[in-house]
């Protein structure tokens, strides 16, 4: 019972992980609470399934839709928000107020295009096989979950340590006036930013519809939340941060919800986030936004 | 007067909503100026709402009492929670509050004594439009004596810049409660009030896209004038209906508004400044003066 448990904490809490981390790269490099980032989530999970069912497109189709819908969406809120509020030097509030905003126009676009009932992945699309591990049925579909998760979150990882353009925005997370003297193309690496974040959520998104197998206009709105407790949990901007975070608040519901109660899971998540946010503002892990990505 | 009388019947209730969307949009307001972003609106205006609905069902008080109790039980809850919660600035209280309110909601969601998700059936309409229309003039003129006020000032000063309104010997944390706490005051009444005209509560109604509509609200208008948020109320609780040819995409309407106010008014549809400017425009281009 709890091996089952601790595998369903695995697959919920690296999708988290992998929702945060865009999120927390997004608030790392351009200081936007970006609220839209759960829209984000809901648009991949539909472009994806839309792939699939409209198209008949193989599943592996659908995340990359998933990823470069989800992308461009993220792209143009940047390119048509953000960017002018950068511009102006609008206090922070303001673009996390405009990314509500967002939210609110894709959510109601999606009601209109989409319907709000539930949508579902056609059943032959899913892969069906379980591996047996003792008492433990490992779904194939979760192993592919954590398995992209996992990848794309190691992508991003390599990325950002290693090579050029990384580095730059490690430098325009320290300082955009800074890296931008260095001659760094820093409105460049905003607008890839923006795109990257953007396809990870799709992605998540895609992940948990197929994990629950269903997909709603609505769906971004609780993710959103989660990922808000994720990156107070793991220190706002810092990527490893994300990670143990994201799969620390899996854990925390999957087996609050199993010992204590359905409802309660989530209470224990916000009450946990209040305090944390009380005790240490910067984050579990935080070292006061010494570095922040 | 028939016509009245059918008029009133098809849009009191859309009326009371006006109302008491612009007490909570100057309860916002209340808490902004004093520069804090507040997402916990909406759970003290549940909170009042809980306990107003409460009273009259279980302990049948007299509804002046329970108006006053559910202004008081959000404020309570604001006095405990704000001392450790406004030591936190910018988005981190945003995201503090947020997080008090989704544990507000689902406390409401989960308690036996709050019905649990189906929320409080039955409650006596008690609340009329000269009940809300009295409350929200008596918000609206403490608010604008407030504003001239030494702790009206105090707020501004905070606002514009923390540090500067330290040295000069104000109260910062003092102020910064207060106006949270008063800001609850008014969130509860609204909530007390909404409770008593529309028979049914749930908790629905008191999450993260309610503060969401608050703000809104707000922003849309402005804050710099208090006539801004009760503009900003009535536009957004009005549209909707006059957008009902939209169906579905209706809400998209609410999330241009908000960006392209961000964008292009951001100091909201009613700043005092610009209307004082385009009226001294105005008054010379009439006197023919160049």
């Amino acid at each position: 019972m709890l091996e089952q448990q601790l595998v369903n904490a695995l697959t919920l809490g690296s999708v988290y992980a992998l929702f945060s981390l865009g999120f927390t790269l997004v608030f790392g490099v351009l200081e936007v609470i970006n609220l839209s980032h759960g829209a984000m989530f809901m648009a991949g999970s539909f472009a994806a399934l839309t792939v699939v069912t409209r198209l008949k497109a193989p599943l592996a189709v659908g995340i990359l839709a998933a990823m470069l819908v989800s992308g461009l969406l993220g792209l143009a809120i940047d390119a048509l928000i953000l960017k002018r509020l950068r511009a102006r030097h609008a206090p922070h509030l303001i673009p996390m107020i405009a990314t509500i905003g967002a939210t609110t126009v894709l959510t109601s676009a999606a009601q209109g295009l989409f319907g709000v009932e539930v949508q579902r992945f056609p059943d032959e699309l899913l892969p069906t096989r379980e591996f047996i591990f003792g008492s433990v049925h490992v779904r194939a579909l979760e192993l592919a979950i954590v398995g992209i998760a996992f990848l794309l979150m190691t992508t991003l990882f390599l990325v950002l340590r290693h090579t050029r353009q990384g580095r730059a925005l490690r430098a325009i997370a320290e300082s955009p006036k800074a890296a931008a003297l260095l001659g760094i193309n820093v409105e460049g690496l905003f607008l890839a930013t923006s795109f990257t974040a953007a396809a990870l959520g799709g992605v998540a998104g895609l992940l948990i519809g197929l994990n629950f197998n269903s997909v709603t206009p609505l769906m971004g709105q609780p993710i959103l939340h989660k990922g808000i407790a994720v990156v107070i949990l793991g220190g706002m901007g810092d990527i490893r941060g994300a990670l143990f975070g994201g799969l620390f608040l899996g854990f925390a519901e999957v087996l609050s919800k199993a010992y204590l109660s359905s409802q309660m899971g989530d209470a224990v998540a916000f009450g946990l986030l209040f305090l944390i946010l009380l005790v240490r503002p910067a984050g579990l892990f935080g070292r006061v936004l010494e570095r922040k990505a | 007067m028939e016509a009245f009388a059918d008029f009133w019947a098809t849009y009191s209730t859309l009326i009371f909503t006006v109302g008491i969307h612009a007490l909570l949009a100057l309860s916002l307001w209340l808490t902004l100026s004093c520069g804090l972003l507040s997402l916990a609106n909406a759970a003290f205006m549940g909170i009042g709402a809980y306990t107003a609905a409460l009273l009259t069902l279980h302990l049948h008080w007299p509804f002046p009492m329970v108006l006053a109790a559910g202004a008081l039980a959000p404020a309570a809850v604001a006095l405990v929670i704000g001392a450790p919660t406004l030591r936190l600035s910018g988005v981190y209280l945003a995201m503090a509050t947020l997080a008090f309110g989704e544990v507000t909601r689902i406390l409401v969601l989960n308690l036996e004594i709050t019905g649990g998700p189906e929320g409080l059936n039955g409650i006596p309409l008690l609340t009329t439009w000269w009940h809300i229309l009295l409350i929200l003039a008596a918000a609206g003129y403490a608010l604008a004596r407030l504003r001239r006020s030494r702790m009206g000032r105090a707020f501004e000063a905070i606002r514009e810049d923390e540090v500067a309104a330290r040295m000069m010997g104000i109260d910062v944390e003092g102020h910064k409660l207060a106006a949270f706490t008063l800001g609850a005051v008014l969130a509860g009444l609204a909530g007390a009030l909404n409770a008593h005209s529309t028979f049914f509560i749930s908790p629905r109604e008191y999450g993260f896209e309610n503060a969401v509509d608050i703000l809104t609200m707000t922003i849309l208008g402005g804050i710099s004038s208090l006539i801004g948020p009760v503009l900003g109320a009535t536009i957004l609780t009005l549209l909707p209906e006059l957008l009902r040819f939209l169906h579905a995409y209706r809400l998209a309407v609410n999330g241009l508004i908000l960006i392209g106010v961000v964008l292009f008014l951001p100091t909201g549809l009613w700043d005092s400044r610009r209307l004082r400017q385009l009226a001294g425009a105005w008054r010379t281009r009439r006197e023919g003066k160049p």
